[in-house]
This record gives C-alpha cells, sequence and structure tokens, in this order.
C-alpha cells in the first residue's frame, strides 16, 4: 500500500517511467485514439432506431422533451441506478466529515465578517439560484432541463454561502441524511407504486405519467443538490480522526 | 468534414490522451484529471453519434447527463481519498499538516 503512497509523494511531473516505456505508452494511446476514430468513421451510419421509438411514444411518457422522457420513463432504471449511485457516494463521504453535534443542516456564524459586496451578491444570488433550479425543474418537461441541472444550479447556490465563510453545512442530523436519500426513497416507492397499476416496475400509467415524473424529479432534485453539497463541503472538513488527534495532543 | 466527424475524432484524441496521462502522469491529482478527460473524450463521441440519422436521439443525451453526474461524484470521492492518503506519511502514520 504505502509504496503507492510514495508515488504521490514525489508529486509533480517528475516520472519514474522510462523513456522507452513512455514513448511505448505514447504510441499505444496513439493506436488507441486511431483505432477507435476509424471506428467509429466507417460504422454504420444509419440513424438508430431508438431515436424514432423515442419520438414515436413520447405522447405516452407525460413530458414532451425527448431527454427528460428518456431519463424519466423509458430509461428510469438508468436514472434510479444514478441516483444509487449518488447516495453511495454520499455514504463513503459522511465518514470522512467532521463530526457537529446538533440538530441543524446549516449553521451560521455572526461572528464572521463577510465582505459587503459578497454579502450583497449573495442576497441576491441564492434566492435567484433557488427560482432558477425550480423553473429549470418545471421547464424540464417541455425543453431542456430538469432534476440535474436543477440540482447543480441548487448545489451552486450552497456552494456559494459555503465559501462566504458565515455558513457551515452539518450532514449528521437526521434531516440532512433525509435530504441525501429521499431521492432514491421516492424513485424506488413510486417505481413499486406503478407497478401496482401496470404489473411493471417503473413502467407509469399513462395518464399520470407526467405527474410521476414531477414527483420523481423534484425528490431527485433535492437529493442531487444536497450529495453535490456534501461532496463540496465535505472535501474541505477535516477527517474526524485529526480533530481527534488535535484535542487530545493539545 | 462534418460536424460529427470532428466530434468523434476529438473525442477519441482527448480519450487516448487522457490513457496515456494516465499511465505516465505520477501524481494522483493528474492521473485523476486523466481520467476526467477519457470521460469527456467519451462523452463526446457519445453526442456525436446523437447527430448521426435524420433527427438528433435523445438517448445518448441522457446518458452523458447520467454519465456527468455519476463522474463528478466520483471525482469528488477520489479527491478526498487523495487527501486523506496525502495525509500519511511512508511509515504509515497519520501526519496532519494542517
Amino acid at each position: 500500500v504505502f509504496d503507492r503512497i510514495e508515488l504521490h509523494e514525489s508529486s509533480g511531473s517528475s516520472s519514474s517511467l522510462t523513456r522507452g516505456a513512455r514513448i511505448a505508452c505514447g504510441l499505444f494511446s496513439l493506436a488507441l485514439s486511431a483505432g477507435l476514430a476509424i471506428a467509429m468513421l466507417v460504422s454504420d451510419k444509419a440513424p438508430p432506431e431508438m431515436a424514432g421509438l423515442v419520438f414515436s411514444e413520447i405522447e405516452k411518457s407525460g413530458v414532451e422533451n425527448p431527454v427528460t422522457a428518456v431519463l424519466l420513463n423509458f430509461r428510469s432504471y438508468d436514472t434510479l441506478l444514478e441516483v444509487a449511485v449518488l447516495l453511495i457516494v454520499a455514504v463513503a463521504m459522511l465518514p470522512m466529515t467532521s463530526v457537529v453535534s446538533g440538530q441543524k443542516l446549516v449553521e451560521l456564524n455572526r461572528e464572521h465578517a463577510v465582505d459587503p459586496a459578497l454579502a450583497g451578491l449573495l442576497r441576491w444570488l441564492v434566492p435567484l439560484a433557488a427560482i432558477l433550479g425550480g423553473y429549470l425543474l418545471w421547464v424540464g418537461a417541455y425543453a431542456p432541463g430538469g432534476a440535474f441541472q436543477a440540482g447543480a444550479v441548487i448545489a451552486g447556490a450552497g456552494v456559494a454561502l459555503k465559501l462566504s465563510g458565515r455558513y457551515r453545512f452539518i450532514w449528521q442530523p437526521p434531516i440532512a441524511r433525509l435530504l441525501l436519500c429521499i431521492g432514491l426513497a421516492v424513485f424506488v416507492l413510486t417505481g413499486a407504486l406503478c407497478a401496482g397499476a401496470t404489473a411493471h416496475v417503473l413502467e407509469y400509467p399513462v395518464e399520470y405519467a407526467g405527474l410521476v415524473i414531477l414527483v420523481i424529479e423534484l425528490a431527485a432534485t433535492v437529493t442531487i443538490a444536497s450529495v453535490l453539497l456534501l461532496l463540496f463541503t465535505g472535501l474541505q472538513d477535516k477527517m474526524p480522526s485529526d480533530a481527534a488527534r488535535g484535542r487530545t495532543s493539545s | 468534414l462534418t460536424q460529427d466527424v470532428i466530434y468523434s475524432v476529438t473525442g477519441m484524441v482527448l480519450f487516448g490522451l487522457g490513457f496515456y496521462g494516465l499511465i505516465t502522469l505520477q501524481h494522483i491529482l493528474r492521473k485523476m484529471l486523466a481520467v476526467n478527460i477519457m470521460g469527456v473524450g467519451v462523452f463526446m463521441l457519445l453526442l456525436s453519434t446523437a447527430n448521426r440519422g435524420d433527427i438528433i436521439d435523445p438517448v445518448p443525451h441522457a446518458m452523458v447527463l447520467t454519465g456527468i453526474v455519476v463522474a463528478v461524484a466520483g471525482t469528488a470521492l477520489c479527491l478526498k481519498l487523495a487527501v486523506n492518503i496525502s495525509k500519511i506519511d511512508q511509515s504509515g502514520q497519520n501526519v496532519d499538516r494542517q
């Protein structure tokens, strides 16, 4: 394990590879690129049948935007697994974030002085991001937009708050855990409930498809925004073990 | 030279470039950036395949959208692990450099 870390310590561009190995690797990469590019160019140019299938079935999907229809209806299984991946990453990240007691998700430090220009900017930017996130979520049914874009914008607002130094996000309280897993929970639950109506998991009843997609996207937006924010804030947190070490040594 | 040809070739050049970086670069951060460049190459390729028919195929677009979120999440986790690795010195002791 530790020789890998030693590699890390000998940081920078200094390489332990010999010149010959580098050239061989370069040639291999070049051949890889060229081979793949040629394979792409000579491959069958006929349009995939899936595009036609999406557009002929879009009436039944509950939304008008074909990308949203694929993401949340035709291939909703992929999106379900993606939300699961986000939850797994969040669970992996949580033990590495700092442990703070308390029931609040957001902690406000009034003592921290914030540049007046930054404070003014945040006062406009954060509510604007919340509105933009809501708009992106809604417009996803008709035009480019949806849970991912909305979640990213809302997470961006959280990042701005965090960077101001005045707010910190704590992921231990139950409310934070709820935000992190509500997307997957709602997705699985609605998928299972739809099975009762249509006999297939994740197959929505056509007349309610739009509503089902909106409910899932709403929950997914909350989870995507909180997981992205957890990932950003978690990177700056000190490890719980470090904090404990600091206490015992001081 | 049509648009999807430019996108396909650029995507695969990025993939090869990232692969070269992944193998030859030593620093963990550089390796991670290399993996991300490979990913971007694949995304470009997928997007170019969406533009091949008469109508734009939404399926690759949905795949790329999913892929971006997973790539971001994976990168963040990898960064956190890299930070933790950097805190361990050669003898395996946890040293706090803050």
